[in-house]
C-alpha cells in the first residue's frame, strides 16, 4: 500500500491538475465522510421530536421525549452507559501507559507489542464471544479447574457475565481496546524519540517509569489524545459487545435503543430516536468529563513533575511487574476465547465439566465453509476500497495540508470525530433513508461509502500525527538537493513513514470488516459480509458456527496487521534506524 | 440543507462510478391470471428477508431456493435477520424516502405483532393468498390460525407457511419427572432454584411463556380472545404478576439476568447451567441431539392443559419488486413437497399448514414416511394448541413485564 499512487482516479496521471485536486482535498473528504452523519442526524432529530411522516407523525411534538423520560430502567442504562465508557477508557489507557512506561524499549516489550498487535484484528464480537465462553460459570475456566478444584460437578448459579454493575462488559471492551491504544501509542513513539528522553532522566536518577511519565507521557498523550477520545465514545455507545456481554436487566442505553428500533410496535421508533438524541449528548458529556479530567490531570502532572522526586525502585518494580501481567491478560483472555473458538468449530457434543469435547468433527466445517466464500470475497472487496479510498484521500488532505499550508484549525479536527461520536445507530437510520431517496441503497457500492464514512477518521487519526510531526528539515534537505515535492513525498516521506501508513491501512481494513450496522442497514441486507451472517447466525446460539464465522471474520481482519508488521522488517533489514520498536 | 448535502453525496457518488441498482419490474400481478404470474416471475430475483438464526432453517431456505431456480428461473436470495423487524424497519424507511415501488424486501417471514403493525399501516400487498393454487390444500377448518394471525384475520395478506407450538425440554439423566403445568413450574422451581429461565421479554419465546402463564392462571381466559381493556387487563393478570413474583428469586441467575433467545436456552441446557427449557419449534430438541448440541437423553412435552401454537406466515411488502416471484415462491411453500421436507425433523421438522384430508394419496404417503426424531412429540402427544391471545394483550404484558423485572428492580 506504501507504494499506491496518490494520484486520485480522476486526475490520474496529468501533473498540473492535480496540483489544482490537492487543494480540494480537504473539502472532498468532509463531504465525503460528514455529509451522511449530518444528513443521518437530521433524520434521527426529525422522528425525535414527532416527525415522521411514513408512520404518520406530522406535527413536532415532546411526546418521543416524555415517552423516553418514563421510561422506567433510563437513569441506570444511562449510569451503566456512562460507567463502562469512563471505567473501560481509563483502565485501557492506564495499563497501556504503564506497559509503554515500564517496558518500551526492552525485549518484553517487543514481545508484548507482538502479542497484543495482532489482537486489534479481531473482530469485537468474536472477542466477546470467545470471553463469554471463557469466564461464564459453565465457561473454559471453570471447566478446567472443575470438578477436582472446585467440587462443582453442575455449573454453578453465579452471576458473572452479563452483570448489573457492567464489569464484564468492561473487561471484554478494555481487552480490545488495549490493542488499539497501544498501537496507537507506538505510532506516536516513533516520533517522539522517548530512548533518548528517558536516558537523560535515568542518569538524572529518576526510577523508569517515573522518568517516563514525567518525559515521555506529556509528549505521547498529546499525540494518542484523540484515539483515546475515540476509545471513550465507542465504549460508551458500542452495540454488538454490550449485548453478549452486558447486562440486560436494563442494558445499556445504546442496546435499549435498538432494541425499540427493533420493536415491532413501531410507535416506539419514535422513542428510540429521542434515545439516540440522548445516547448522542451522553457521549458529549463523557468527553466533557474526560476533558476536565485531563485538565485536572495536568494541572496535578506539572506539580508532581516540579518537586523533581525522583521515585522509588522497589514500587517502580512492583508497577513494572504489575503492567506485564495486566496487559498480559488482556492479550491471553482474547487469544485463550479464540482458542475455545476453534475448537468449538470442531467440537461435537461438549458439556460441563469436560475440558474438551467428547469428540471432534469436521462437521461443523463441512457445512459453512463452502457458504463462507461469498461473504469472504464481499467483506475484501468492501474493505479493500473503503480502506483504499481513505488511505487517498488522507494522503491528499494531508499533503495539501504540507505544501499548500492548509492546516485545519484545532476545532476543525473534531469534524473527523463525528462519525466516531455519534452513535452508529442514531445517523445509520437517518442515512439509510438519505441513501434509499439517493438511489444509492441496496449495493456494494453503497456499502463501501458507508463504511468510508467509519474507515476515514480511523485512517485520519492513525496517520496525521505521525504524518505532521514528520521532521519538515527532511524536507528542506530534499528540496535543497533539487527534488521536487512529488519527488519527496515518494523518495523521502512515505518511505520514512511507511509504517505509520501500513498501521493506518490494517487499522481502516479491522474497522470494515467488523461493520455491521452500516452494511445491514445501507447493503439493504442483500450484501452479506462475514460479519452480517456471523451476527445473524449467533443469533442462533451455537457456538459451533459461530466459531466457524468468528475465525474467518478474524483471518480476514488479521492478514492487513501481520503485513503492518512484517512489511517494515523486510523493507527495511538494512535500515534499523527507522524502525524505532 | 439536507438536500444540498444529498446532492453533493450524489455527486460525490457518480464521480466514484456508483450507478443506481434499480431494475424496473411489474408492479402489481394479479394471482387470479397465475400463468401471467408465472411468466412475470421468470427471471425475478427474490429477496426473501427471514429470520437467519437456524442453521436447519437456512439450509431449508436454500432448498427451497434452488427448487425455484430450477423449475421456474425464480432466483431467491435469503436475507439472514436478526430479528423480523429490521424488515419491517427496511420498509419503513423506503416509505419514508418515498420508495413505493422497487422495494429491497420481496417477502418476509411474518407474525403476530409486526403482522398486525404492517397490516394497520398499510405496508403489504394484496390481498393474494387465497388465490394462488396451492392455497386448496391449506387446513383452514382444522387450524384456525392459519386464517387468524394472533387473532388478527389475515385477509389474504399473507400465506401460511408453518405451525409452532410452544413445547418444553429437559435432560432425563437430570430431570426425570419435569413439573407439568404453569404452578407445578413454579413448585419445582422453589425446590430446584436457578434450573429454569425463560428468555427476556420481548423475545418472542420469553413472551409466548407469558401469554401461555396468563392463560392458565386468569380468572376467565376468554377475554384474552378480544383487544385489551383496561379493568379486564387488571383482573387477568393479576394472578401472573403474584406468580412472577415468586418465581422471579428462583430462575436462573436469580432472574439478574435472562437469556436473550430460545435457542440461548439449548446452550445453557447443554453447559448444564439449567434443567428445564422452552421452545416453538417443535423440532427443536431433535434438531439440537442431531447436531450435537444437546446429549440424546433430552426429551420434550407439552403442559396437561395443552399449550400455545401459532402459525407463520410469509407475506409482500406493499413496495415489492419481485411480486410475482415472491408468490411463485410462497406457493411453492405451500406444496405437498415443500410442506412435507419442511416437516421432516432431519430436515427442520416444523409442523405443516395443510390438511391431509385434502391432499391425493401420493403426497400424503410423503408425510407418513416422515420419522420423527427421538425428543420430538407425534401430533397425538401434542394435542389441540390453546389460541393465541390478541396481540394487544402481548404488548401491554411486555410493558409491564419490563417496568416490573426488566429493569432491576
Amino acid at each position: 500500500m506504501g507504494t499506491a499512487p496518490v494520484t486520485t482516479v480522476r486526475m490520474a496521471g496529468r501533473r498540473p491538475r492535480r496540483a489544482r485536486f490537492l487543494p480540494w482535498a480537504p473539502l472532498v473528504t468532509l463531504v465525503v465522510m460528514l455529509g451522511p452523519v449530518l444528513a443521518g442526524i437530521l433524520g434521527t432529530l426529525a422522528p425525535a421530536f414527532g416527525y415522521m411522516p411514513a408512520l404518520q407523525g406530522t406535527g413536532l411534538s415532546l411526546d418521543p421525549l416524555r415517552a423516553l423520560l418514563e421510561w422506567p430502567g433510563l437513569s441506570r442504562a444511562v449510569m451503566l452507559s456512562l460507567g463502562v465508557g469512563l471505567g473501560a477508557t481509563a483502565i485501557s489507557l492506564a495499563i497501556v501507559t504503564l506497559i509503554c512506561a515500564g517496558w518500551a524499549g526492552t525485549r518484553s516489550f517487543t514481545m508484548i507489542e507482538r502479542l497484543l498487535s495482532p489482537l486489534l484484528s479481531v473482530p469485537h464480537a468474536a472477542a466477546a464471544f470467545g470471553l463469554a465462553f471463557l469466564i461464564a460459570p459453565s465457561g473454559w475456566l471453570s471447566r478446567g479447574l472443575s470438578p477436582w478444584v472446585t467440587g462443582w460437578t453442575r455449573p454453578p448459579d453465579l452471576l458473572i457475565l452479563q452483570d448489573p454493575a457492567g464489569l464484564s462488559l468492561i473487561f471484554g471492551l478494555v481487552t480490545k481496546e488495549v490493542p488499539f491504544l497501544l498501537l496507537m501509542t507506538l505510532a506516536a513513539l516513533t516520533q517522539v524519540r522517548p530512548a533518548s528522553s528517558l536516558r537523560v532522566a535515568q542518569c538524572l536518577g529518576y526510577a523508569r517509569i517515573t522518568g517516563w511519565l514525567k518525559t515521555v507521557f506529556p509528549l505521547v498523550y498529546r499525540q494518542i489524545r484523540l484515539p483515546v477520545f475515540a476509545v471513550l465514545a465507542f465504549s460508551m455507545s458500542v452495540v454488538d459487545v454490550a449485548i453478549i456481554l452486558g447486562p440486560n436487566t436494563p442494558p445499556t442505553l445504546a442496546v435499549q435503543v435498538v432494541r425499540w428500533m427493533n420493536d415491532p410496535d413501531l410507535a416506539l421508533r419514535f422513542q428510540a430516536a429521542a434515545g439516540a438524541v440522548l445516547q448522542l449528548g451522553l457521549v458529549l458529556f463523557g468527553i466533557g468529563l474526560w476533558r476536565l479530567a485531563e485538565i485536572v490531570a495536568g494541572r496535578l502532572g506539572k506539580i508532581w513533575v516540579s518537586t523533581g522526586g525522583r521515585g522509588w525502585r522497589g514500587p517502580d518494580q512492583v508497577i513494572r511487574g504489575a503492567a506485564l501481567i495486566l496487559g498480559a491478560t488482556a492479550a491471553l483472555a482474547v487469544i485463550a476465547g479464540l482458542a475455545g473458538q476453534v475448537i468449538w468449530s470442531f467440537a461435537g457434543l461438549w458439556q460441563f465439566p469436560d475440558l474438551l469435547p467428547d469428540g471432534f468433527t469436521w462437521r461443523n466445517w463441512n457445512r459453512y465453509g463452502a457458504q463462507l466464500a461469498g461473504p469472504a470475497g464481499e467483506t475484501l472487496i468492501i474493505a479493500g476500497a473503503a480502506t483504499g479510498l481513505a488511505l487517498l484521500l488522507t494522503l491528499a488532505c494531508l499533503e495539501a495540508e504540507h505544501r499548500h499550508g492548509l492546516r485545519p484549525a484545532t476545532r476543525a479536527l473534531w469534524l473527523l470525530y463525528l462519525p466516531l461520536i455519534v452513535p452508529q445507530v442514531a445517523f445509520l437510520t437517518g442515512f439509510q433513508t438519505l441513501s434509499i431517496g439517493a438511489g444509492l441503497d441496496g449495493g456494494r457500492m453503497a456499502v463501501i461509502a458507508a463504511h468510508l464514512v467509519f474507515v476515514l477518521p480511523y485512517v485520519f487519526l492513525s496517520l496525521a500525527d505521525p504524518w505532521r510531526v514528520w521532521d519538515a528539515k527532511h524536507d528542506t534537505t530534499a528540496r535543497a538537493l533539487g527534488a521536487g515535492p512529488d519527488r519527496v513525498l515518494w523518495m523521502v516521506r512515505l518511505p520514512m513513514l511507511l509504517r505509520p501508513v501500513l498501521i493506518a491501512t490494517a487499522v481502516g481494513f479491522a474497522v470494515s470488516v467488523g461493520q455491521y450496522l452500516p452494511t445491514l442497514l445501507v447493503g439493504a441486507g442483500r450484501v452479506p459480509t462475514l460479519t452480517t451472517e456471523a451476527v445473524a447466525l449467533a443469533s442462533g446460539g451455537d457456538r459451533r458456527v459461530t466459531g466457524v464465522y468468528a475465525l474467518a471474520q478474524t483471518a480476514a481482519a488479521l492478514a492487513p496487521f501481520a503485513l503492518a508488521l512484517v512489511l517494515p522488517r523486510l523493507l527495511w533489514r538494512n535500515r534499523k534506524g527507522l524502525l524505532h520498536a | 440543507m439536507s438536500r444540498y448535502i444529498l446532492k453533493s453525496l450524489a455527486a460525490v457518488g457518480l464521480a466514484l462510478g456508483l450507478g443506481a441498482p434499480s431494475s424496473a419490474q411489474d408492479a402489481a400481478p394479479d394471482p387470479a391470471d397465475w400463468k401471467a404470474v408465472k411468466q412475470a416471475a421468470e427471471g425475478q430475483t427474490v429477496y426473501w428477508h427471514a429470520w437467519g438464526g437456524s442453521n436447519a432453517i437456512n439450509d431449508y431456505i436454500r432448498w427451497a431456493g434452488d427448487r425455484l431456480a430450477e423449475r421456474h428461473g425464480v432466483t431467491v436470495e435469503h436475507v439472514k435477520l436478526k430479528d423480523t423487524a429490521d424488515a419491517v424497519s427496511r420498509v419503513i424507511a423506503e416509505k419514508s424516502a418515498g420508495k413505493d415501488q422497487d422495494g429491497s424486501v420481496d417477502l418476509i417471514w411474518i407474525n403476530g405483532e409486526n403482522f398486525a403493525a404492517m397490516k394497520e399501516k398499510g405496508l403489504l400487498f394484496g390481498p393474494w393468498a387465497e388465490d394462488v393454487p396451492n392455497w386448496k390444500y391449506v387446513d383452514v377448518e382444522g387450524k384456525p390460525a392459519v386464517t387468524s394471525d394472533f387473532t388478527v384475520p389475515t385477509d389474504g395478506l399473507e400465506a401460511p407457511w408453518g405451525m409452532a407450538q410452544i413445547i418444553f425440554y429437559h435432560d432425563t439423566a437430570h430431570l426425570t419427572d419435569p413439573p407439568r403445568s404453569i404452578p407445578e413450574i413454579l413448585e419445582w422451581a422453589k425446590a430446584n432454584p436457578g434450573r429454569f429461565a425463560y428468555p427476556q421479554p420481548p423475545d418472542f419465546v420469553g413472551s409466548t411463556f407469558l401469554k401461555q402463564a396468563v392463560i392458565e392462571l386468569a380468572p376467565n381466559p376468554d377475554v384474552l380472545q378480544q383487544p385489551v381493556n383496561e379493568t379486564a387487563y387488571v383482573t387477568a393478570t393479576e394472578p401472573l404478576w403474584q406468580y412472577l413474583d415468586e418465581l422471579t428469586p428462583n430462575l436462573w441467575r436469580s432472574g439478574a439476568a435472562y437469556p436473550q433467545s430460545s435457542t440461548r436456552l439449548i446452550q445453557l441446557m447443554a453447559d448444564g447451567e439449567i434443567d428445564l427449557a422452552l421452545s416453538i419449534e417443535l423440532n427443536a430438541p431433535s434438531n439440537a441431539i442431531a447436531n450435537y448440541e444437546l446429549p440424546d437423553t433430552v426429551r420434550s412435552y407439552v403442559l396437561d392443559g395443552g399449550t400455545i401454537g401459532n402459525a407463520s406466515f410469509v407475506a409482500i411488502p406493499y413496495n415489492a419488486n419481485a411480486k410475482a416471484g415472491a408468490m411463485v415462491l410462497a406457493n411453492f411453500l405451500m406444496s405437498p413437497e415443500a410442506q412435507a421436507r419442511k416437516q421432516d425433523p432431519a430436515v427442520w421438522g416444523s409442523g405443516t399448514v395443510l390438511a391431509m384430508d385434502k391432499l391425493d394419496p401420493k403426497d400424503r404417503a410423503r408425510f407418513d414416511a416422515i420419522e420423527l426424531g427421538v425428543a420430538t412429540l407425534t401430533p397425538a402427544e401434542l394435542g389441540e394448541a390453546l389460541p393465541e391471545p390478541h396481540p394487544s394483550w402481548m404488548v401491554r404484558l411486555e410493558q409491564d413485564w419490563t417496568a416490573r423485572y426488566g429493569v432491576g428492580q
